[in-house]
């Protein structure tokens, strides 16, 4: 597809989460992104990225292991679309994801 | 603290609209019916195609609502969009809930999908007409700082109801449209004061577009869509020649294109350069009893 990258991650331990709803924060919006994150049957958290954005795959990577270590979070399946977000609003997003998520689990 | 209902994300409008925690979603994010064209162009889709449909309560009444994201391509309405609009008319048809609430904020069709995005907008059109006829209550709330333009301000035209804030807009052409067509001699986009005060809600309110003036306030526009519940308008000949009269009458007042502050005058708008500065309670309050839409049970 011109234009776009798709970049694809998976982090390995943690816990998995008490069971949750698919959750959607963001908005896909110039410097913003869309973050879907639902349950996965896999123990380790996969992120999926559709980024207008080419060739800042290192940088994903490393915002990306910041997240996981933060939060230590297993089970999970992320879905982005960015269209060229900062990596501090990409992980305010991912937090925000997961502050939504802890917020909806009784 | 007070929030802007502008400034709120189309979810976060929805949710604060209907009867907390209402909303049950159709075709939620998860399900991934995205725009099968954004892609080919380089450019990410929405896990929702900028629009959020489904049901929901209101006071207590059952309603069929949607609410369109305007930081998502401007709100444009695309082939996917555009069909999760047509659907849950259709729904509605099926179904009869008490309502259809539309919350809109877009710029129209959605330029990338051309073609597809200008059927789907006269298809949502054509079901929300089937909607209204078939005597369900259809209410547009007009909130979003993108304003409701193009395709979109047509569909919303074709309404029971519409509710507007004094900073939201509605208008067929935007402003940089009028200008790139016809010069900024013609209309400057980035005068903002002119902007609203030709497209704003004051405006609509004043000659007789909108039913219904609130601010910018969550509470208001809620308080605005239950009272529209039992606004329903049948179209009937009469109705539409009336509607008819009513235009002309503006038209032959508005014969020289004049400046929204002249047409107010003309309409009988008592002091109306004061208008952009007061709130909306003093605005409903002056408008001219020959410019109010046809009688509603709701404003």
């Amino acid at each position: 597809m011109a234009g776009m990258e798709t970049l694809s991650f998976t982090f390995d331990g943690g816990a998995a989460l008490a069971p949750f709803a698919p959750t959607l924060v963001g908005v896909v919006a110039s410097g913003n992104l869309e973050v879907l994150v639902e349950p996965a049957a896999s123990t380790g958290c996969r992120i999926d990225i559709d980024t207008s954005a080419r060739g800042f795959g290192g940088i994903w990577e490393a915002v990306l292991r910041d997240f996981h270590a933060r939060h230590r979070a297993a089970g999970i399946s992320v879905s982005i679309h960015d269209m060229g977000a900062t990596p501090a609003v990409v992980s305010l997003r991912l937090d925000q994801a997961m502050a939504a998520i802890q917020g909806a689990t009784p | 603290m007070k929030r802007s209902f502008a400034e709120m994300s189309a979810r976060e409008r929805l949710a604060a609209v209907v009867d907390a925690g209402s909303f049950h979603e159709w075709l939620p994010p998860a399900a991934r019916v995205m725009s099968p064209h954004l892609a080919q162009l380089g450019v990410p889709a929405a896990f929702d195609d900028g629009v959020a449909i489904g049901r929901a309560l209101l006071a207590g009444r059952a309603a069929f609502v949607a609410t369109q994201e305007g930081q998502f391509m401007g709100g444009g309405v695309g082939e996917v969009h555009g069909a999760k609009l047509v659907g849950l008319l259709r729904r509605a048809l099926r179904d009869r809930p008490d309502a259809v609430v539309l919350l809109a904020e877009s710029g129209g069709v959605r330029l990338h999908e051309a073609n597809a995005g200008l059927i789907a907008v006269s298809e949502v059109m054509r079901a929300l007409l089937d909607v209204r006829a078939a005597g369900i209550a259809t209410i547009v709330l007009i909130g979003g700082t993108n304003g409701c333009f193009g395709g979109m301000g047509i569909i919303a035209r074709c309404a029971d109801t519409i509710v507007m804030s004094d900073i939201a807009r509605h208008a067929m052409s935007g402003p940089e449209v009028i200008e790139s067509a016809h010069g900024a001699g013609e209309f400057d986009s980035r005068d903002r004061a002119l902007v609203w005060r030709t497209t704003g809600g004051k405006h609509r309110w004043l000659s007789g577009d909108c039913d219904m003036l609130v601010e910018d306030d969550p509470q208001a526009f809620r308080d605005a869509a239950i009272a529209a519940l039992d606004g329903h308008r049948p179209m009937t000949l009469a109705a539409l020649q009336q509607e008819s009269a009513l235009l002309q009458r503006r038209a032959d007042l508005d014969g020289d294109n004049a400046d929204a502050f002249e047409l107010w005058s003309r309409l009988g708008v008592a002091d109306a350069r004061s208008v952009p500065d007061l709130d909306a309670d003093a605005v409903r309050a002056r408008r001219p009893a020959a410019m109010a839409p046809l009688a509603t049970g709701a404003a």
